[in-house]
């Protein structure tokens, strides 16, 4: 029933747009860890204003869908479909990162933030060799899950002929004709990054939790 | 930018019945999904022989896929096979699917969470399995399920967009409409749009703190 001839015949297309997808994800993941981390910080940090900049920032941009933040730079300001579905990609997942982070901040008990503090370490320091090194453990699991929404999520991309895997998918099945077969492919390539990413994370899910 | 001529009264009512038609969809999708979802989780938590094993990986391999590609799927891909679905419904069948596969694990990860000693305690007092799920398990579960439920409602909302790839009459498609002779209309209207999205599920997700608060 599936026509994988067409995998064959148009391998170029289906791994140009496997490639693009991949680049695609982990520029925006490390983009929306540095932009989500900078948020988690805006948040705890003992400053009121930043602390309503960053909660701002959460609550908006977790409401609203990722294909508007798309479109608004794909339509508004005229960016690529490449650029634009990973700019996307990296303000909407940097929300949701941020409150991971903030979470696991938060997890570790305040009396050891007094305990550094009053011992003499300044706020960056208790930070720094304190309190992080424990919330990591806290963020792992959920920056995992955010990864592969990650993937999942880089398909918009295809919306605004951001060259990935779904935009490639529309590309052969318009050649073709086949639209079942194609998108088959396509899902198969698809959980060819996100099955072996989701067992990774149930196994440090089970590894982190279980380790205190 | 303009705003006033972005805002006039025909786009914005034409914006608004857009955004009815995603509240329409939203809706029917989490009570269908929900539904599914339950049925996948007890089946599952239940251990069917074979039906749970197959849902396992069914769940696995939709959950694992992008949601605008089981859209597209349903829509496009489905007639090649003599299933026709219009747009309405396999915008609605594509987001519950995928949605039902969600909520199945939270559902699933709800049940597990009930003492197995209270299910025990229950069966040796003289409840069947029916009985002690539908009595003892499931009402825990359902109230810590509200706030996640909650939360994949919003989801939901957010994702009911993507269906502007089969082109259902939703808000953000209506938006591309407007916008499609209008440069100077974009930024306004996807501003209006955004404060749409944005203010039904703000109100949700506070709903959602509430009854987290009120019940915890």
């Amino acid at each position: 029933m599936i026509n994988f001839s067409i995998l064959i015949n148009y391998w170029d297309m289906f791994l140009e747009g496997f490639q693009n997808t991949l680049i695609a994800s982990m520029i925006a993941l490390l983009g929306s860890f540095v932009l989500g981390t900078i948020i988690a910080v805006f948040r705890i940090a003992p400053f009121r204003p930043l602390n309503w900049v960053g909660a701002a920032y959460v609550e908006f941009i977790r409401n609203i869908p990722l294909l508007l933040i798309v479109f608004v730079f794909f339509y508004g300001f005229k960016f690529g479909g490449f650029t634009a579905g990973t700019l996307g990609l990296i303000i909407y997942t940097a929300a949701f990162i941020a409150e991971a982070i903030r979470a696991g901040i938060l997890s570790i008990p305040k009396g050891q933030t007094e305990a550094a503090r009053s011992s003499g370490l300044t706020y960056i320091q208790t930070m720094r060799y304190v309190i992080l090194p424990q919330a990591i453990k806290v963020v792992i699991p959920p920056l995992g899950n955010q990864s592969l929404n990650l993937v999942k999520n880089s398909s918009i991309l295809g919306v605004v002929a951001g060259l990935d895997l779904m935009y490639y998918a529309d590309l052969v099945s318009l050649h073709t004709y086949v639209v079942f077969s194609v998108y088959i492919i396509v899902a198969l390539f698809y959980l060819a990054i996100t099955i072996p990413l989701s067992f990774l994370v149930e196994y440090l899910e089970r590894r982190l939790t279980t380790s205190y | 930018m303009d705003f006033i001529g972005a805002y006039s009264p025909e786009n914005l009512t034409f914006l608004l019945s857009g955004f009815m038609v995603t509240l329409k969809v939203a809706a029917i999708a989490i009570v269908l999904s929900f539904l599914l979802g339950t049925i996948i989780a007890i089946i599952r938590y239940a251990k069917v022989p074979v039906l749970s094993q197959i849902l396992a990986v069914a769940v696995n391999i939709i959950r694992n896929l992008p949601l605008l590609l089981i859209i597209f799927f349903m829509r496009f891909a489905l007639p090649e096979v003599g299933i026709n679905l219009d747009i309405m419904t396999a915008a609605i069948a594509g987001l519950t699917i995928f949605e039902a596969a969600l909520i199945s694990e939270l559902i699933r990860s709800g049940l597990n969470s009930i003492d197995k000693g209270q299910i025990e305690a229950a069966r040796s007092s003289g409840l069947n399995y029916i009985q002690t799920l539908w009595h003892i398990v499931l009402p825990q579960a359902v109230q810590r399920m509200v706030p996640p439920t909650v939360s994949q409602f919003i989801a939901l909302l957010k994702d009911t967009s993507l269906a502007v790839v089969i082109s259902l009459p939703e808000l953000m498609h209506h938006a591309r409409i407007i916008n499609g002779g209008h440069q100077d209309y974009v930024i306004p209207i996807f501003i209006m749009v955004a404060f749409m999205y944005f203010t039904v599920n703000y109100l949700l997700s506070i709903f959602a703190k509430r009854f987290e608060a009120k019940h915890a």
